[in-house]
């Protein structure tokens, strides 16, 4: 049983409602054509499969009255024209009890089936939930810098900049921080963002079912570097995963204080590099503030105090 | 001496800002000019910049909203042009100058484009549908509007002296700290917001005096047109509300002046603490914009449908729900900062509470339209066009508020979408609305109904032409700010949302075609009888445009619908009510304070953001010292004498007999 299905056990079973929300969101479903970066209503994972669920269900029920709304906007529209004479008019209507309580009924009741799905979906997908499965998940710290993305695999000893490699089929736990400003760390397809802030730990849970290379990017504006600040997360198969790690092993530079300081300097657009070792307790540091955060821009026109243009 | 004002704030080397910036100050030169020569300037002064008439306030600021409107969206069409051209490309923003263009956009649609038109909206109805002839405080109204135009004026002159905040419409710390964000912009961005924030509050206390204690004779809370009651919500509402936007800029000035370390990184600051509370004002604030919204669309479904508004009661009911479960839901602005199950759930299910009071808005509205004889003229075009698209704005509402949907939504262009959604549906097609629907009523002509159609339909196609594939582009993942992306997968939605642009710029071209053919025929446009619609309520007894004093004498108002009643008593009777006596009013003298403070406001205001100690002293004591001047002033009121109020109200009666003898023979034709 996969675990899309047990989180849609979970919530509420709305196949049927879930079709009228695809079909209220049927410009969404010609994306599905438009192929390599799939969104969030192609889901690789089951996070993101729950999240999408929720959100078609939603759609779905809310589309029950939505949609005869609108068609009674435009039809009492349209009929009541002063120039249609077959039409009665009836200046007199303007009250009825038996029609107000539907009026605020019907809001009402929508309202709190759709309350139901909230409190539980809220809950059920709460990001710092572990996602249940027998294997022990991949533990990733995760630090927002301006303006890359720091990946620090503790148990591995390895880290990477602006890439993510993970095994396929085993859920990820991600601890994540800001070494700067406010960031967003979300890949679409897997589900849920989560924020990064500076002095912070927030978690978030992701599996990836299958192997396949799926866009992430910050989902919350920190500046000039901002739209640089994407990556690919590379699920892989177990094997790979160990043939990648004995790779960055090998190669590259090490991670430790001084080299985390001049990353944690402003630049942009940073291709994607790894370090084949990081001091311990790196992550641990930045968190409790002991490596300060990251130092903000150099100055450009007129000065750091009138225009500054960020370091590249 | 002038603390860090150089010629290097001057971006001679910057190309669009330097030459967008002459251009602009051309202009601004050449009406002046313009003005003077032609001997307008006294005109000017007297009759409008010193008015305290509500009516003259109320366009003033509309007008300022229609430009600032203007300068928003042309920061829409370099946002949209940019992401057009930067796929796989820099585009020809580089970050330092699109970030400022974004954070310009929203800051001056939300602050100076669609908060002066409601006001201005507010401004000039209000009184006249309460039956009265100001509001409480005049001269502080006048002074609320100036204060309102100093905000504006701050925020573009940073577009060629220094530079515009790069934070977003909302700078959250830390980016917004001294140590991300060293430059002048969000300086500008926070003095122009405090001192226009001032204004706003200042509106607020008096809109709420105004319909709380001034109403005329027998017009009781539940007769109160359905416009006074959103504006009486929305107005308690900015009371609430922008004493927490204040204080919480003051924090974060006090962070980046005086050292302080409210939100900062280090020293216990919580940038957390920041975001709950711009949004604890921030929601409120949606509802500010789209409350007098609803009330424009109820005015004019009632008016062109021939109906009284259904369910008035359920109506007043919905809106004073709405006024109160909108300080319960700020949360739902960043369900991703990681608060936990139960805090999002609770959240969420507030959240999609308020859809309930605005469910029974809409019904109700459809029930108006039932039964009625609709009349589409361009404002009932607008409000039909409102019900549609507010409805799917309001479920992309509802769903970013179920939190799993929203940790895969939020930030991105669905969000972008969703707003602007609710935004340019709800609160622009009712400003839009309005203006049309009170146009004759303020200048005494109609708007050239072909051209205001066209503007309708081009900016309904517009709308759905940009915005839905934003909505599409969103869904693909596409977060929102982006200065420039290398996904292929959102590069159709972003071409096609570049299209609705233009759409949107011919919107824009006939909207000013509307006024300038309306202008020109303006005789044949003519409104002779001060109720150009067949309205309802007490503005469409007063003349077009209405005197100083509004009512020669106050109405007595015996039920809803005043207006309504006082006509169908005249067709029975076939006779105008008596003529009253006519006594002297009392009415208040002009006054250039709320100008002259405003002066001063703007010399402190930017003394302050280039750090120029000297002339803040010097700007608030002159601002204080104009206070105290106004404070000992002798004569506050004159007096219009009773055969001028004779004059204009027999004036009146003569039009609204010639409308009876014409009504007359209607019916007897029937």
């Amino acid at each position: 049983m996969d675990k899309s299905a047990t989180n849609a056990r979970a919530v509420i079973n709305l196949s049927l409602l879930r079709c009228l929300g695809r079909a209220a969101l049927c410009f969404s479903s010609a994306l599905a054509l438009t192929g390599c970066a799939g969104g969030v209503l192609q889901p690789q994972g089951p996070i993101g499969a729950a999240d999408s669920k929720i959100l078609l269900d939603a759609v779905g029920i809310m589309s029950v009255i939505v949609v005869p709304t609108i068609a009674a906007v435009l039809v009492f529209a349209w009929w009541f024209r002063a120039a249609n004479t077959r039409a009665r008019y009836l200046p007199g209507f303007v009250y009825s009890g038996r029609l107000e309580i539907i009026v605020w009924a019907i809001p009402l009741l929508v309202i709190m089936f759709l309350g139901g799905v909230i409190w539980l979906g809220a809950h059920e997908l709460d990001p710092f939930k572990p996602i249940s499965a027998q294997s022990k998940p991949t533990e990733v710290q995760v630090v927002s810098l301006d303006w890359k993305w720091l990946f620090i695999y503790p148990d591995q000893g390895i880290a990477s900049v602006n890439e993510l490699v993970v095994p396929a089929g085993a859920p990820v736990h991600f601890s994540l921080t800001s070494a700067t400003v406010m960031n967003s760390f979300f890949v679409p397809q897997l589900g849920s963002m989560i924020a990064t802030m500076n002095g912070m730990i927030t978690q978030l849970y992701l599996e990836a079912d299958h192997t396949g290379n799926f866009y992430g990017e910050s989902t919350q504006y920190s500046g000039d570097g901002f739209s640089g600040m994407h990556f690919i997360l590379h699920a892989v198969s177990a094997d790979v995963f160990a043939q990648w790690l004995d790779t960055v092993r090998r190669t590259g530079p090490a991670l430790n204080r001084a080299s985390y300081l001049a990353l944690s300097k402003e630049s942009q657009n940073v291709a994607p590099y790894t370090y084949r070792a990081v001091e311990p307790n790196l992550f641990e540091a930045i968190v409790t503030r002991q490596l300060p955060p990251g130092p903000g821009p150099s100055t450009g026109r007129g000065g750091s105090t009138i225009s500054p243009v960020g370091g590249r | 001496m002038l603390g860090k004002l150089t010629w290097q704030a001057i971006p001679f080397d910057q190309p669009i800002p330097l030459i967008a910036g002459s251009v602009v100050i051309l202009v601004v030169l050449a009406v002046i000019a313009w003005i003077i020569v032609k001997g307008h300037l006294p005109y000017l002064w007297h009759e409008w910049i010193t008015s305290v008439d509500h009516k003259r306030i109320g366009v003033m600021y509309i007008l300022l909203g229609l430009v600032m409107l203007l300068r928003g969206f042309i920061d829409a069409i370099m946002m949209r042009s940019q992401q057009a051209l930067a796929f796989h490309a820099a585009g020809y923003l580089p970050p330092e100058h699109y970030d400022q263009v974004f954070s310009a956009h929203g800051t001056i649609m939300i602050f100076f484009a669609a908060m002066p038109l409601m006001i201005g909206l507010m401004n000039f109805a209000v009184p006249l549908q309460l039956g009265v002839r100001d509001v409480a405080f005049p001269t502080l109204n006048s002074t609320s509007f100036w204060l309102t135009a100093t905000g504006a004026l701050l925020i573009n002159i940073s577009l060629v002296v220094g530079e515009f905040a790069r934070t977003g419409w909302l700078p959250y710390p830390p980016l917004s700290e001294l140590r991300y964000s060293p430059g002048v912009g969000v300086d500008y961005y926070l003095w122009a917001l405090q001192i226009s924030g001032v204004g706003t509050l200042l509106t607020g206390i008096n809109f709420v005096t105004t319909i709380l204690k001034i109403r005329a004779p027998g017009m009781s809370y539940l007769r109160m047109p359905m416009f006074c009651w959103t504006a009486l919500a929305a107005n308690l509402l900015i009371i609430a509300a922008f004493p927490v936007l204040t204080a919480t800029l003051a924090m974060l000035i006090l962070d980046r002046y005086a050292g302080f370390h409210f939100f900062t990184n280090s020293a216990g600051g919580n940038m957390m603490m920041f975001i709950n509370l711009i949004w604890a004002w921030g929601h409120p604030e949606v509802y500010i914009l789209v409350l007098p919204a609803f009330g424009v669309f109820s005015e004019v479904i009632s008016t062109f449908s021939g109906k009284p508004l259904f369910g008035y009661r359920s109506m007043v009911v919905a809106t004073l729900f709405i006024c109160l479960v909108s300080f319960t839901v700020w949360l739902h602005h960043f369900f991703t900062m990681g608060a936990g199950g139960n805090v999002n759930a609770v959240f969420g299910i507030a959240t999609s509470i308020i859809a309930v009071g605005t469910g029974v808005k809409i019904y109700n509205w459809l029930f108006t339209m039932y039964g009625g004889r609709i009349r589409f003229t361009t404002p009932m075009l607008w409000s039909v066009g409102f019900l549609v698209t507010f409805v799917i704005g309001g479920m992309t509402g509802v769903l970013l508020a179920v939190p799993p949907a929203d940790f895969q939504l939020h930030n991105s262009l669905f969000l972008v979408a969703h707003f602007h959604n609710v935004i340019i549906g709800g609160v622009l097609f009712a400003a839009f609305a309005g203006i049309t629907y009170w146009f004759p009523k303020a200048f005494g002509f109609r708007l050239h109904e072909g051209w205001g159609k066209a503007a309708f339909w081009f900016t309904i196609a517009g709308f759905y032409i940009t915005f839905v594939p934003l909505y599409a582009a969103g869904l693909l993942g596409m977060t929102r700010r982006l200065q420039h992306y290398d996904v292929a997968a959102w590069r159709p939605w972003v071409l096609m949302a570049g299209i609705g642009i233009v759409v949107f710029i011919c919107a824009t071209g006939c909207q000013v075609m509307q006024f300038v053919v309306s202008i020109r025929r303006r005789e044949r446009l003519r409104d002779l009888t001060g109720d150009p619609w067949d309205g309802r309520s007490l503005e469409w007894a007063t003349p077009s445009p209405p005197p100083a004093f509004n009512f020669a004498v106050l109405p007595n108002v015996q039920g809803e619908e005043p207006y309504w009643q006082i006509k169908r008593r005249a067709i029975e009777s076939q006779q105008l009510s008596a003529e009253p006596e006519y006594q002297p009013i009392e009415i208040p003298r002009n006054s250039p304070i709320g100008f002259i403070t405003a002066f001063f406001a703007t010399v402190t205001g930017f003394a302050l953001i280039w750090h120029i100690w000297w002339l803040v002293g010097v700007g608030i004591a002159a601002a204080y010292a104009v206070f105290v001047w106004f404070a000992w002033r002798d004569i506050e009121e004159y007096e219009i004498p009773a055969e001028e109020v004779a004059r204009v109200d027999r004036a009146r009666r003569r039009a609204r007999e010639n409308w009876l003898a014409a009504h007359a023979q209607d019916g007897e034709a029937a």
